[in-house]
């Protein structure tokens, strides 16, 4: 058996890091590989695409019914789905209640202790947002991920968020082992969303590892929940999908401590970009916008003097 | 005032005075709101039925008066068997402050532990400052020769990771580089403080094996577990040891740190594995645990060290006994000397002596998974037959395991085995299946109280009495002491009942 390779992607809410991460593990099990989805989100949306049903019931929901996480077996908790991937949802708490982090720190435990990552090859941690809190930082924890992947896209909040999960990775790359494995830009067909995707790598010290370029045939295959190398195997974008999975394959090792930016230095690289604008340059234009509008007022008064 | 300088009063009888009794029925009167004196009699008398009972043990979502503590008092008892080890508890403080306390009423010495002292911030921030601060802090002040760090619900929930807190805080220079500082997660509210226990000990052997590779030697480990006669037990056990020769190591021994002289000087820190010890003990070619339940994990990490293990459960009387020396004899070579050949056959003949008094008394037992198999066993020899058999921390595996050992004994057959219950629905079994005495730990007294059945105290945690954690349970000899214990109680209330002059007393004897 060759080693285990731990993998997260991590990346701002709805940029489409799901179905960016099923996708290409499901192009990982085409390989061969053993794989094994840990999603630690609350909504327990990360597997339903290789499920190819509604979200699963989660090691917490057992739990809870059972009365406590001591009482469950693995085989209660994981589904095997699509190229015999292995999924398991943390699952977590209702909005506005208890504390979801918690619920992925208990989940990853459980599933250490009682032996599911036992003959996998790859597991991969599918995490929500931003490392907002200890528990989203679980999968990042000495002898967890040793990788992490960030999806994003050419937007900025997705940008900043990128940023902000790097903070994140360098807290714990300092005392251990995790490294950035580099960023994979999910195409929202923004402005030169390539060149920024690769300047964004650049000051974080790493790769775009992938460009996934944007194409409707994802969302039909999701409307069907299924990943686009089952619903259409032979459609191009599923290709995209294979060479992000050899890609990752071959990446192991290749991690890096990121070098994530301040505010300042993440908001000069936008407006180099033209995303957003500067203080002079926004300044520049409301003068000009409010001479326009001076000049319309003072033609108005004439025509007005004119006529009377 | 009742109360003078000149005559103090204890409280139990200064609140029977005039003062204090008029004092006690005007705050009842006129504050308590209390349902009638027949209203509160007819609802005690219901919760003695059947009725009471179904509905409490359908009991859901409540637990009253649980038999167990939590994860880090264990893992704060098993750092004080280690030679110079503090306890840091990284979470609020109040926590740290219950585990001293609790320890402290048991043992009557002092017990040390230090606290994080999270606060608001640390709970929306994180850990890691005060972590930092007070390893520094522990580090200059106390002067521990390692720091064993254990956390508390509060850093559990929001996630702190020890590890790398720890070296985080070693980079900034809390503590030097090399300064041992083992750590392990203990959140209080999964599981229980022998879990705790497990947790913390993993951890230490986890961070003094890091990298070593065994060469194996013929010693011996020794995992005593949680146990609240660690006193008298550990050295019982170290005498029979040293009589058989047999080349041991004990992991977590606190049996000096708690019980520490009074000769001036204050002892922070006494006794206790060293850290060569716990190095070296990585060399073993056994681990014997006398507490299963105390070291699953810590005997899974020896395993994967390529060590034989063994799990026992809280050796208490002859057979038991006689399980543990075979075993040492059987790993280290050595015969059993015929010195505890001796006591063995002594304490068969102490138990033949009073047979009669004890053989099909019905005893009710609580505490500890480990404690219960091991008393339960001892009872069973002794001709008593147990029949609730109650530990809060125990699985449904404890249970199977607990059911069969009754199976084996035609003792055992009467016994219920109750998992997860707790003192509250001890309470409804005592009161519609009574016993004719019940073992546990002092928490009991409110069920001797209730259900009029006397209580004999063995098991942790003792506060209502003092030092009998001094003498041993274990072995040969303790169970002389536990046969000792339980005829004292036996007798004592055999002369209760027949005490009162030409009324009862045809059956007060003189010779029992």
């Amino acid at each position: 058996m060759t080693k285990l390779r731990q993998i997260a992607f991590y990346g701002k809410g709805g940029i489409g890091k799901s179905t960016t991460s099923q996708n290409t593990l499901v192009a990982l099990a085409e390989m061969g590989q053993k794989v094994l989805i840990v999603g630690c989100d609350p909504k327990a949306d990360s597997t339903r695409l290789i499920l190819n049903s509604k979200a699963q019931l989660s090691v917490l929901q057992m739990a809870a019914e059972k009365g406590s996480v001591e009482d469950l077996e693995p085989e209660e908790v994981i589904r095997v789905g699509f190229k015999g991937i292995h999924c398991v949802e943390s699952g977590g708490p209702e909005p506005g209640v208890g504390c979801a982090g918690r619920g992925v720190i208990t989940a990853i435990n459980f599933l250490e202790e009682n032996g599911a990552y036992d003959d996998m090859d790859y597991i991969s941690y599918d995490v929500l947002g931003d490392v907002v809190c200890g528990g989203f930082a679980m999968p990042i924890r000495e002898n967890k991920a040793q990788e992490i992947y960030i999806v994003m896209s050419g937007e900025m909040m997705a940008l900043y968020a990128c940023n902000n999960i790097s903070k994140g990775i360098l807290k714990y790359a300092t005392t251990g082992s995790v490294r950035l494995g580099g960023l994979i830009c999910n195409s929202r067909m923004t402005d030169r969303e390539i060149d920024l995707s690769d300047a964004m790598a650049k000051k974080l010290g790493t790769t775009l590892i992938h460009f996934v370029p944007r194409d409707n045939v994802v969302q039909h295959a999701e409307l069907r929940r299924q990943t686009v190398i089952q619903y259409q195997p032979d459609h191009p974008q599923a290709e995209e999908y294979r060479t992000l999975a050899r890609k990752i394959h071959a990446n192991s090792g290749n991690g890096v401590i990121p070098t994530p930016v301040g505010m300042d230095e993440l908001e000069d690289m936008l407006m180099d970009f033209g995303i957003i604008k500067s203080d002079e340059q926004m300044i520049a234009e409301l003068e000009a916008k409010e001479a326009i509008a001076k000049r319309v007022a003072t033609d108005a008064a004439k025509r007005a003097a004119a006529a009377a | 005032m009742p109360q003078s300088a000149e005559k103090i009063i204890d409280h139990t009888q200064l609140f029977k005075e005039p003062e204090y009794q008029e004092m006690f029925a005007r705050k009842r009167a006129e504050f308590e709101c209390r349902p009638s004196e027949e209203k509160v009699q007819d609802v005690a008398e219901w919760m003695k039925g059947w009725e009471y009972r179904e509905k409490n043990l359908a009991r859901e979502a409540l637990t009253i008066n649980p038999a167990k503590a939590c994860q880090p008092l264990g893992a704060v008892f098993c750092a004080a068997g280690f030679d110079g080890m503090l306890s840091f508890v990284h979470g609020s403080q109040g926590c740290a402050a219950y585990y001293r306390s609790h320890l402290s009423r048991h043992f009557k010495e002092p017990s040390t532990a230090v606290s994080s002292n999270m606060t608001e911030d640390a709970a929306v921030f994180g850990g890691l400052q005060n972590m930092i601060d007070g390893l520094q802090n522990s580090h200059t002040l106390y002067n521990p020769k390692s720091i064993a760090v254990s956390t508390t619900c509060m850093a559990e929930v929001i996630g702190d990771d020890l590890q790398a807190f720890i070296t985080t805080a070693k980079q900034k220079g809390s503590v030097p580089q090399d300064f041992d500082v083992p750590y392990a997660h203990t959140p209080a509210f999964q599981g229980s403080h022998v879990d705790g226990y497990d947790n913390m000990l993993e951890g230490i052997l986890k961070h003094y094996w890091i990298d070593a590779t065994p060469t194996p030697d013929d010693t011996i480990n020794i995992i005593p577990g949680f146990d609240g006669f660690c006193v008298g037990n550990i050295r019982e056990m170290k005498r029979m040891l040293d009589l058989m020769e047999v080349p041991y190591r004990l992991i977590s021994d606190a049996s000096d740190v708690y019980d520490t002289p009074a000769n001036g000087t204050f002892a922070m820190y006494a006794g206790g594995t060293t850290a060569e010890e716990a190095k070296a003990a990585i060399n073993a070619k056994a681990t014997v645990s006398l507490q299963e339940y105390c070291s699953k994990r810590s005997l899974s990490l020896c395993r994967d060290k390529g060590q034989e293990t063994v799990a026992l459960h809280y050796p208490l009387g002859v057979s038991a006994t006689d399980e543990f020396l075979m075993k040492m004899s059987e790993l280290s070579g050595k015969p059993i000397p015929a010195a505890l050949e001796l006591e063995r056959g002594r304490l068969i003949d102490a138990m033949t002596d009073s047979s009669s008094y004890i053989h099909g008394k019905t005893f009710s037992v609580f505490g500890d998974p480990d404690f219960c198999m091991g008393i339960v066993t001892f009872l069973m020899e002794l001709g008593a037959e147990p029949l609730h058999v109650l530990a809060t921390n125990g699985s449904k595996v404890w249970a199977k395991k607990m059911k069969k050992l009754l199976e084996a004994s035609p003792f055992g057959t009467r016994a219920q085995v109750w998992p997860g219950k707790d003192l509250w629905h001890m309470r409804s079994l005592l009161m519609t299946e009574p016993s004719d005495f019940l073992i546990g730990s002092s928490y009991g007294k409110y069920l001797e109280r209730d259900c009029k059945i006397p209580l004999i105290r063995l098991s942790f945690p003792i506060f209502d009495r003092h030092h009998h954690h001094r003498f041993p349970v274990f072995g040969y000899q303790g169970a002389i002491r536990i046969l000792v214990q339980i005829l004292d109680k036996i007798f004592d209330e055999l002369d209760g009942q027949s005490n009162v002059a030409g009324k009862t007393d045809i059956s007060f004897e003189l010779t029992r």
